[in-house]
């Protein structure tokens, strides 16, 4: 159990490519985050950093009170488990949880405790004889996560671990690396670039971009209260719709020129409005109560079983948007629509640099 | 997969007929010629041979010269192999670590591997020069003074560098590709797992680079009994007299220059049966050990 802390991380590639730009994270004992973002914005780098996999180009990683620095993967006391599970092709799979233990010289029968403790939590005490050739894709994923429990670390890092499996197995061991993380409240370090598995596992967030944190915090915070644009459209299935809008005279103007009823821009000339796809509310017609309010042409109805998404566009054109409908709505291509989103519900962004404006 | 059907049955056997042809010209036919006179006594002169039995084997046996060369084959053998094979697996281990000019590094590495056995042979022949050769300057320096073609000892040194250094190159490719055939992610749990750099490489590497090393240790083996005639010749200079030669080299000596064709024969005869005996181990017991991932 530790915590982690990271100060003004940075990586450059070849003295040119910089990969992470001077990020500072602290991890809390026991805390389970989550390093999210598209590929390519560092988030491996930085897990591996604290791997010890990848050198530190500036900046200090702390793992408990120690710096880490200069010090061996095998020393920082960590546990990783990679995307395509690594496990050694020529060991058992007892011999493959039991290799980390015996190397650090613990004792035979402390070990096989351990190995069988581990084995009874991941059911995979059926197979502790096998070659990881014969297993299945789900049970390499357990053994993977096996040799990380065993070992009892302060921390666990994961690397993407459930990637390479099927969208139910996926769904299934989702659910129990949380369970087994609570259980267990080792501090752990997850790197995912799906969006939906960040907010369902992290105690919290940390959304990253081009090598800087976009924004750390709670999943419902981040969600609530997206720091910028990018995070505003990376987390949440479907995206948020972000409009460009201008001042006009009595309130907002649609950057292609479609007026808009209601709100403010908070006094500058120009900003990006966001409206997530489930605050936006099929009304009967136009101007009725407080917010903004939209008028729109249905274009495709999606029904995905518990909902359905409306992909709409504006009488001129412009950017598309996207509304959450109940499963039963009915709605006709070509259809007029008029919607409108409560004030509580829009988000201000900075036209220019994209940060968020309360 | 779609399943080719010929429209002829015989259409199969014509193609496969080339390859059939150089197996049996080139391998069948002279090797039961072989087996047929190794139990002949030949006339020196062509003029007829006789049907002896066993005596060539018989003969070859208790001939203390045979005995003699088989132990040499064997040592040579031995050195030339566990030689070759550690300091290629020494090499492609390093050369995987190297990130800056990595590649000039391994192409001058594999240079050897382009010249031919008599080449290296001559070259060899050229260092161990009596007189110009610098690895015999540079051991008369340490007061050891090489006689090559004279002391058995020094001709043997010769004889086993040479066909060590013509060998590292072949044996260096296959290891280089069999370490950067084992999985980047699979090194990296290691690290984790385990800190010697020492004990990770014999429990996590070297089990998994085994295929390619039993591969090699077939084909080094081989190397060493037959492909190393070239590298021989050169450094007796034929003259074999006291000098070591191995079995292969003393078949061609008994048969062309002795004119014993039933006892060279007997002796090719015994050849086949250690290559066969080795291909039979190759198949049977080891690989089975060897884990294929």
């Amino acid at each position: 159990m530790a915590t982690i802390t990271l100060d003004k991380v940075r990586k450059v590639y070849g003295g040119s490519v910089e990969a992470v730009k001077g990020v500072s994270i602290d991890i809390a004992d026991g805390e389970f985050i989550v390093l999210v973002g598209p590929s390519g914005c560092g988030k491996s780098t930085l897990l591996r950093m604290m791997a010890g996999l990848e050198e530190i180009t500036t900046g200090e990683i702390k793992i408990g009170d120690r710096v880490v620095n200069n010090v061996d993967p095998a020393d920082r006391d960590i546990a990783m488990v990679f995307q395509n599970y690594a496990l050694y092709p020529h060991m058992s799979v007892y011999n493959n949880l039991a290799y980390g233990l015996k190397n650090r010289g613990m004792a035979k029968d402390e070990i096989d405790r351990r190995v069988k403790e581990a084995a009874r939590i991941l059911e995979i005490g059926d197979y502790l004889e096998r070659k990881p050739r014969a297993l299945s894709g789900g049970q390499r994923q357990r053994v993977a996560m096996g040799r990380a429990i065993v070992r009892e670390p302060a921390a666990f890092l994961f690397d993407e671990p459930l990637s390479n499996l099927d969208a139910k197995l996926r769904v299934q061991m989702r659910v129990e690396i949380k369970r087994l993380q609570h259980s267990l409240g080792t501090t752990s370090v997850y790197v995912t670039h799906d969006q939906l598995e960040a907010m369902t596992l992290a105690d919290r967030l940390v959304v990253l971009s081009g090598g800087n944190i976009e924004q750390i915090g709670a999943p419902i915070e981040v969600y609530d209260k997206p720091a910028s644009t990018f995070v505003a459209s990376f987390i949440g299935s479907p995206a948020m719709n972000l409009l460009k809008v201008k001042a006009d005279g009595n309130g907002l103007a649609l950057a292609t020129g479609t007026g808009l009823k209601g709100a403010n821009v908070k006094g500058r000339d120009a900003c990006t409005i966001g409206i997530r796809p489930e605050h936006l509310e099929v009304v009967s017609g136009p101007g009725e109560g407080e917010g903004i309010h939209l008028e729109a042409s249905v274009n495709v109805l999606e029904p995905v079983g518990a909902e359905s998404y409306l992909y709409s566009s504006f009488a001129d054109g412009g950017d598309e948007i996207l509304v959450r409908v109940s499963s039963h709505a009915r709605h006709e291509p070509g259809e007029k629509l008029y919607l409108r989103a409560a004030p509580e519900n829009i988000h201000y962004f900075d036209a220019d640099t994209g940060r968020r404006i309360d | 997969m779609k399943k080719v059907q010929f429209q002829s049955p015989w259409l199969p056997y014509l193609l496969l007929l080339p390859q059939l042809g150089i197996v049996t010209v080139f391998f069948l036919w002279p090797a039961a010629q072989a087996i047929q006179s190794s139990f002949y006594l030949e006339d020196p002169f062509g003029f007829g041979s006789t049907y002896v039995g066993l005596d060539n084997f018989k003969d070859m046996i208790t001939s203390t010269d045979y005995g003699r060369v088989a132990r040499f084959t064997a040592v040579f053998t031995f050195f030339v192999t566990v030689l070759s094979l550690g300091i290629a697996l020494l090499l492609a281990v390093k050369a995987d670590k190297v990130l800056r000019g990595a590649s000039a590094y391994k192409t001058l590495l594999m240079w050897v591997y382009a010249v031919a056995p008599p080449v290296a042979g001559l070259i060899g022949v050229l260092l161990f020069d009596q007189h110009v050769g610098p690895i015999v300057d540079l051991f008369a320096m340490f007061g050891w003074k090489m006689q090559i073609g004279v002391n058995y000892f020094d001709t043997s040194f010769a004889m086993i560098v040479t066909a060590v250094w013509k060998q590292i190159p072949v044996n260096f490719i296959f290891f280089l590709s069999g370490l950067q055939g084992i999985s980047k992610s699979v090194q990296e749990a290691a690290s984790i797992d385990c800190r010697s750099g020492f004990r990770r490489f014999w429990t996590v590497t070297f089990p998994l680079l085994a295929p390619t090393g039993f591969f090699l240790l077939i084909i080094n083996i081989t190397y060493a009994f037959f492909d190393t005639f070239g590298i021989v010749d050169v450094i007796v200079k034929n003259e074999p007299g006291n000098n070591p030669v191995t079995l292969v080299y003393k078949v061609y000596l008994d048969g062309f220059r002795g004119n014993d064709l039933g006892g060279s024969s007997a002796q090719s005869v015994i050849l086949m049966a250690m290559v066969f005996i080795l291909t039979i181990i190759q198949f049977r017991l080891i690989e089975r050990r060897v884990h294929y991932t």
